[in-house]
């Protein structure tokens, strides 16, 4: 990860509990203003989807990286230097199909969920950390890669890890020319 | 040493950002008295020198004032044809400002759009596949820089032929662009930028780019 020297003075940490804890509040008033959890979920997928077309720009400043040429390539970029870089987590990234176009990134640690335990229980199918998806999905698709991306797996609903599913979808003409 | 002009072109062909950093400036002013030895002739909505090179008035430079007042195309200020006006000796002896002329807002959107276009032809031309595009003219007044991201966003710098280390300020640049305009959560994208902080980071970075001179910056 570069970074040029002039911008030594503007590294000021902000603290990880604040970015914690307006997630936290976010999906808290989110919830209050929506009775259903799609809407709540779809509410923070849209965030997320405007976050990430803008983050994907600092991305490619920040960390000069060349471009993919591959979905597992670009698999392995989100989750090594994507989430090392905005989250301080690295998920580990496996291929589950044949045809070599989905992906699982399996998170041990998330920060977002650092200070909730379980979901409510009328809240059983919110997905806490949906805009991750949404970031994902919107970066990916300012390089021209449309995927879908959703939580296939969720520490928070009771299952054993938090795993997220990216789908690259096949564009309908054929990707060999300019980018 | 200089930079001359920035330019952020955005995904679809759109000039979304202009800056004229260094424009060398090579007015002259004369008195002349009938006849004028410099042979004028209309060329689109201007009047040019067409021959009679001399002094600093160079064949292309357009007639910019007269007597103090700018002309407006091929009109003088009070609305009188400027090659008419010249041609009658009453208003002589008559002072006239001559220069390169500047380019209008419309012309830098114009010639931004030709570059995209002949960007993606450069890129389609190239034998090899994925090939990055143009990525420097070359004149012998100037060099045109370009890069373009990985989403489509390009960015141009003029910069003098000797001017070393285009390649660092274009990616710093690109950083400027994604702190300053990106993450201004009132910036549209695609939209031209009008960001202060965006014009000021700018600015600073074309000075560090410039005084590190021939020799390149640090790193």
């Amino acid at each position: 990860m570069s970074r040029s020297p002039g911008r030594k003075q503007e590294n000021h940490k902000i603290s990880r509990e604040l970015f914690v804890l307006t997630y936290g509040a976010l999906v808290a008033q989110l919830c209050k203003d929506y009775e259903k959890d799609e809407d709540v979920n779809a509410c923070l997928d849209r965030m997320g989807y405007s976050i990430g077309v803008r983050l994907i720009d600092d991305f490619l400043a920040r960390s000069a990286v060349k471009k993919c040429r591959s979905y597992s390539e670009t698999a392995d970029m989100i989750a090594q230097v994507a989430f090392k870089m905005y989250l301080g987590v690295t998920p580990s990234v496996s291929c589950s199909s044949a045809t070599g176009n989905e992906f699982s990134l399996i998170l041990d640690k998330n920060p977002l969920v650092d200070f909730v335990e379980e979901l409510p229980a009328e809240r059983a199918s919110l997905c806490y950390c949906n805009l991750l998806c949404g970031v994902i999905r919107g970066a990916l698709e300012m390089v021209h890669l449309a995927a879908e991306v959703t939580f296939l797996q969720d520490r928070l609903k009771g299952d054993a890890v938090t795993e997220i599913g990216i789908t690259f979808l096949r564009k309908p003409e054929d990707r060999k020319h300019r980018r | 040493m200089a930079i001359f002009s920035v330019y952020v072109v955005n995904k679809a062909g759109g000039l979304i950002y202009q800056l004229d950093h260094y424009v060398p400036r090579a007015d002259t002013e004369k008195t002349f008295s009938f006849p004028l030895d410099l042979v004028l002739r209309p060329h689109d909505e201007r009047v040019v020198v067409a021959f009679g090179q001399r002094d600093g008035i160079r064949v292309g430079h357009a007639v910019l004032a007269i007597n103090g007042a700018e002309v407006n195309g091929r009109f003088t200020a009070d609305g009188k044809d400027v090659l008419e006006f010249l041609g009658n000796p009453a208003n002589y002896p008559v002072s006239i400002r001559f220069g390169r002329h500047r380019l209008s807002s419309n012309e830098k959107l114009m010639l931004a759009s030709m570059f995209h276009s002949l960007f993606a032809i450069g890129s389609q031309l190239s034998p090899e596949v994925g090939s990055s595009g143009i990525e420097m003219l070359e004149t012998d007044t100037f060099k045109l820089h370009c890069f373009q991201t990985l989403t489509g966003i390009k960015f141009m710098v003029l910069a003098d032929p000797r001017q070393t280390g285009i390649d660092a300020l274009l990616r710093k640049i690109y950083e400027i662009y994604s702190d300053f305009a990106l993450k201004n959560p009132f910036y549209s994208l695609e939209m031209p930028i009008r960001c202060e902080l965006f014009d000021q980071n700018l600015k600073l970075a074309l000075e560090v780019a410039e005084k590190a001179g021939p020799f390149g910056p640090g790193s």
